[in-house]
């Protein structure tokens, strides 16, 4: 791998809470309440924004929030091409779907490809009522029909940055950063 | 980064501990599309796989037809005795012919050791062996590991015994090759009649005794009787031989408490394992094996068509 160079922070760790727990709300607003309500985290970073959106929710309604976890790899449109170099993740949905109001989370929204194969993956598991989009970061460069629900921040992005959101639980630090390869 | 870098699946003999583990690994998340109300994921479409079946199956074609098309593979199946081997078609020219048809990968199983080996030098196609004579089986022992990693979170430092007719049986080759390179440690009993020739040349401990091998073992592998085999006189009846190596209640309690028994099957109720063990779930995994087989097989088809290599 590469060795990356920060080139400037975006957010830091209080700045990621304030965002999450104003998309708390806004779901919790938008949807009147969490009845029929699920969420549903894109592997990786999505499923940690999406444990702490459900702790967060859980807390302001007083009832826990089921949760999710979905791999997307297997509905990539780009699996021919990519070398598979790592085995794709276990996918846990232990909820019926069906006429569920689903939030999908991820940490970026960017081409929204990710998206779309998630959608595909969680129409798979039953017919959702409606599926809903909570991303911390767009940085624009869509390349399919998609637009996000709920967003932490817009970020116009160049599509020769990186834009990284590193969590503590994956990373050891809370911070949305732009990389370029040195 | 690790990635499989092979273009066939041939034998565990050739595998690294490292691409074994990822087979596993990725096995591992497969599981869970077999429990789906729909099960099936879009990865390989388009692909083709073709099962080219040379010996009877049951377990091995249905796994890798079903593998195939819950990853919306198209699968075709071809089985000696409908096909044009009874015209006296050579192995060659079946495999040429198939190549000229542009599947992804083809699945073959033949009696003689080494035709999945003569076919990955001869065509493009990834070659994956479903069992080559008394060689290796090696999707069989990718399933037998998944499921002693799922029954006992681990391979490495666990006593494997493997029983049964060793000499013949491609199954115990591959596991004995792999389970060895995965840190278990292996050990092997049967009459010496089925004991291979220098078999400490495979790293494993061999004895005559069931009990001798069973002894504080964690894992106890049971192979078939291979009834087709018994007119070459390798024991005198089956009678007798279920009398020493019948795997029952009495003979298991030598192993740790918390033994699995597994069976690659058919089994032979009451020849080689005894009907209360094979069907007692607390100790029998058995049909774990095969619900495993078909996520290893999945993980194997889908390693082997990734672009990039």
């Amino acid at each position: 791998m590469k060795a990356k160079k920060t080139l400037k922070i975006v957010m830091d760790s209080d700045g990621i809470e304030r965002c999450l727990t104003r998309i708390a709300y806004e779901i919790l607003e938008k949807n009147k309440g969490m009845d029929e309500l699920v969420i549903v985290g894109i592997r990786t970073g999505g499923v940690y924004l999406a444990q702490r959106l459900q702790k967060k929710i859980s807390a302001i309604e007083g009832r826990e929030i089921p949760l999710g976890m979905l791999d997307i790899t297997l509905y990539r449109d780009d699996i021919a091409k990519a070398g598979k170099t790592s085995p794709p993740g276990k996918t846990d949905i232990p909820f019926d779907l069906a006429d569920k109001k689903v939030v999908l989370v991820d940490d970026v929204l960017f081409t929204g490809r990710t998206i779309r194969a998630a959608m595909d993956a969680l129409i798979d598991f039953g017919r959702p009522k409606m599926i809903q989009l909570a991303v911390l970061i767009d940085r624009g460069h869509r390349e399919l029909p998609i637009r996000a629900d709920f967003v932490g921040k817009n970020l116009p992005s160049s599509l020769w940055e990186e834009v990284s959101v590193n969590l503590y639980e994956k990373n050891g630090t809370d911070e949305v950063v732009i990389v370029e390869e040195k | 980064m690790i990635k499989l870098a092979k273009k066939d699946i041939l034998g565990i003999q050739e595998m690294t501990t490292e691409e074994i583990t990822l087979i596993l690994d990725t096995a591992e998340s497969f599981l869970e599309i077999s429990t789906r109300e729909i099960k099936k994921v879009p990865t390989l479409r388009g692909k083709s796989v073709i099962n080219l079946f040379y010996e009877a199956s049951t377990r091995t074609r249905t796994s890798f037809e079903l593998a195939g098309k819950r990853l919306s593979a198209d699968t075709i199946n071809i089985s000696a005795s409908t096909s044009s081997v009874v015209k006296g078609e050579t192995l060659i020219d079946t495999a040429r012919n198939l190549e000229a048809m542009n599947p992804d990968i083809i699945v073959i199983r033949h009696s003689a050791a080494g035709a999945p080996h003569l076919l990955a030098g001869l065509v493009r196609q990834s070659i994956i062996n479903a069992g080559d004579g008394a060689h290796e089986h090696p999707s069989q022992a990718l399933l037998d590991m998944l499921t002693i990693r799922e029954k006992k979170g681990k391979i490495a430092g666990l006593k494997v015994a493997i029983i049964g007719d060793i000499a013949h049986s491609r199954v115990a080759r591959s596991n004995i090759y792999g389970l060895s390179k995965m840190g278990a440690e292996v050990v092997v009993a049967g009459p010496p009649t089925m004991l291979p020739r220098e078999v400490d040349k495979l790293g494993v401990r061999a004895y005559t005794k069931l009990e001798e091998a069973v002894t504080d073992a964690d894992v106890v592998m049971m192979l078939r009787i291979q009834l087709e085999r018994e007119r070459q006189n390798i024991f005198p009846s089956l009678r007798e031989y279920a009398r020493h190596y019948c795997l029952n209640r009495l003979n298991l309690g030598l192993a740790k408490k918390d033994v699995i028994v597994m069976h690659p099957g058919p089994i032979n109720r009451g020849v080689e394992i005894s009907p209360d063990i094979a069907d007692d779930p607390s100790c029998s995994v058995i049909l774990n094996q095969v619900n495993n087989g078909v996520a290893v097989r999945m993980a194997l088809l889908y390693l082997l068509t990734g672009g990039g290599q």
